[in-house]
């Protein structure tokens, strides 16, 4: 079986944000691969490394210009033993969904593919459920645990207010986050040099529709200064919390 | 044309969500001249759908088939979709939680609609169909253009006011042509959080870091949680040290929430962390040291050990009570 692990080429969240002309402006930004699709690829490599799994190649598979080949390698340093680049700008969750659908669509064999939840920029929480609509495949949302036996999944899913186990036949997408691995795994300096021999392919896309746009971003209002209550009188707060912020 | 809203229950009681969606829908519906119709998929009570009335849900579709009760997204959104096709619904809302966020982008797909995540106001405008969000994990806003003829929309919990309308709903019981057969995902156990509120929807939110220094330590986070309604929550080294549940781990890669009022407790205030709490209305921050970043995003700050602040803070709130 293969597993395809979705990769998004986020800023760094340290990133201080700052908009040029209402656009988002990418100078000195540090690039990563989205924290969620970090432990999905970290989960991938645990299930290729478990002998009992059926899972025997993790292949990448990104929207980007060429621009996000360095995160791109970076997910190959940690393990991944093949990538896809789609040579596109991604414009919005949709097309950038659709793009993915179209190249997995052409994939015959034994497969899982999965997605973080969100990425770290736009937020937009829908790649991977506009995946498996486009794919017309079942998926599941909230993973926190998966595991494979045979033709079938066992996942943990988080649902409000509890924790479901699920079955489920594979092919599906996985929609994961936090929990799904413990910690994202580092590339070692014996995956980076690896890294530069592993196949990368470039795709390049058919013509395709956003039907969203981003326009006009801004920084958050400023918030008003911090009011500071003495230690030892800090019983005073829960009377100003009762009569001035008027939240208890 | 209507605005058409997804709710959910839970032991056959709508989510405070649920109503602040339908809220949410009549708000739109009025501005553009349309309808509020609910969809409800469980077993619920005729009393607990007339509920949805008093937000002001013109319709309410019920299907209370025992046999479409596990959620499987790829048959709810089928449908759903039917659901909306039937009722030329040109917006869909949902609540921004776990079956939101696994239902809204496999509808927009099947719609073809636009879909904004994460709403936490009315759109600016309706043509065109603008909505104003945050984007970096708070750490800036955007206006999100939909350019399709039908919208989804994903609501965030505690973001918008409940406001009754008091409407007398029409209810239909329905029965879809579609087969439960086509369930692809079995539930083969499941653990329900009891008697906790669930994070996302509490008001008020009492949170610990890695300065309450120890697991055993979280008595006084509890028990003030208790005294106030609360939910507890904690920051990510917290949870990634099994202290607490990751169910209870806020922020960027955890739970964004929005409650009310957030106490935190020994914790640092990373921009990690602060991207799930910022919207709250009122942060605490009780921690030793005066340099914390928490202290930036703060409305009120003790500098002081929490193990000693927490228990005069429960003291007081139980003299409040008194
Ligand atoms: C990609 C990525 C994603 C992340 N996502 C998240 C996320 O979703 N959520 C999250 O929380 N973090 C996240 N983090 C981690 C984040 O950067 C911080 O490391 C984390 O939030 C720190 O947790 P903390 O405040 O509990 O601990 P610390 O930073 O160690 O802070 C502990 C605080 O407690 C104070 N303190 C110590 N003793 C006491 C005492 N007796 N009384 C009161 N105060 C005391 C200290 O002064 C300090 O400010 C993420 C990091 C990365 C790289």
């Amino acid at each position: 079986m293969k597993i395809f692990v979705c990769l998004a080429n986020v800023p760094d969240t340290t990133t201080k944000i700052k908009f040029t002309d209402q656009k988002f402006d990418e100078t000195g930004v540090q690039w990563v691969i989205n924290p969620w699709d970090e432990l999905a690829l970290t989960r991938a490599m645990e299930l290729k490394e478990d002998t009992e799994s059926p899972v025997k190649e993790v292949t990448v598979v990104t929207v980007g210009t060429l621009g996000s080949e360095p995160t791109i390698r970076k997910a190959l340093a940690i393990g991944a033993d093949n990538a896809v680049r789609i040579d596109a700008e991604p414009e919005d969750s949709y097309s950038v969904a659709w793009l993915l659908s179209e190249y997995l669509k052409n994939y015959e064999g034994d497969h899982l593919v999965l997605t973080g939840i969100e990425s770290s920029d736009y937020n937009g929480f829908a790649v991977g459920g506009m995946l498996s609509e486009f794919l017309n495949v079942p998926s599941v949302s909230g993973v926190s645990a998966l595991d494979i036996e045979g033709d079938h999944a066992k996942v943990s899913r988080e649902i409000d207010g509890g924790l479901e186990q699920v079955v489920i036949k594979t092919p599906f997408v996985a929609i994961v986050q936090k929990g799904i691995a413990k910690e994202p795994r580092i590339p070692a300096m014996r995956g980076i040099m690896m890294a530069r021999k592993k196949p990368l392919e470039v795709v390049s896309p058919g013509s395709f529709d956003n039907i969203t746009e981003m326009l006009d971003f801004e920084l958050p209002k400023a918030k008003p200064q911090c009011k500071m209550i003495d230690p030892e009188n800090a019983k005073d707060l829960i009377g100003l919390l009762q009569n001035e912020a008027k939240v208890l | 044309m209507a605005v058409l809203v997804f709710t959910e229950s839970w032991d056959g009681k709508f989510k405070k969500s649920s109503f602040e969606l339908v809220s949410y829908a009549k708000a739109m519906a009025d501005s553009i001249g349309s309808k509020t119709i609910a969809i409800s998929i469980a077993s619920v009570s005729q009393d607990e759908l007339n509920k949805l009335g008093i937000y002001g849900a013109d319709k309410i579709i019920s299907l209370s088939d025992e046999a479409f009760k596990t959620l499987d997204n790829q048959v709810y959104t089928k449908l759903i979709a039917e659901l909306a096709d039937r009722e030329n619904a040109n917006i869909l809302v949902l609540a921004h939680n776990n079956t939101g966020k696994a239902l809204a982008p496999r509808l927009s797909v099947r719609l073809k609609a636009g879909l904004v995540s994460a709403a936490v106001e009315l759109p600016s405008s309706y043509d065109p169909f603008r909505v104003y969000k945050k984007v970096f994990s708070g750490k800036g806003f955007v206006h999100q253009v939909v350019k399709t003829q039908k919208k989804i929309l994903t609501l965030s919990s505690n973001s918008f006011e409940l406001i009754e309308s008091n409407t007398t709903p029409e209810i239909e019981e329905y029965s879809p042509e579609m087969s439960a057969v086509e369930i692809k995902t079995t539930v083969v156990d499941i653990q329900k959080q009891t008697g906790k509120l669930i994070l996302t929807d509490a008001d008020i939110v009492v949170s610990g870091g890695r300065g309450m220094k120890s697991p055993d330590n979280w008595g006084v986070i509890e028990e003030l949680a208790e005294l106030l309604g609360a939910a507890t929550a904690c920051s990510r080294p917290v949870s990634d040290e099994g202290w607490r549940p990751h169910s209870e781990h806020t922020g960027q890669t955890g739970k964004i929430i929005a409650p009310n009022l957030y106490i935190a407790a020994g914790i640092s205030g990373a921009i990690q962390h602060l991207a799930g709490v910022s919207s709250s209305k009122c942060i605490v921050a009780i921690n030793t040291d005066k340099d914390a970043p928490i202290f930036e995003d703060a409305d009120y700050g003790i500098i002081g050990d929490a193990a000693k602040v927490l228990p005069e803070l429960i003291n007081a709130v139980k003299e409040m009570k008194a």
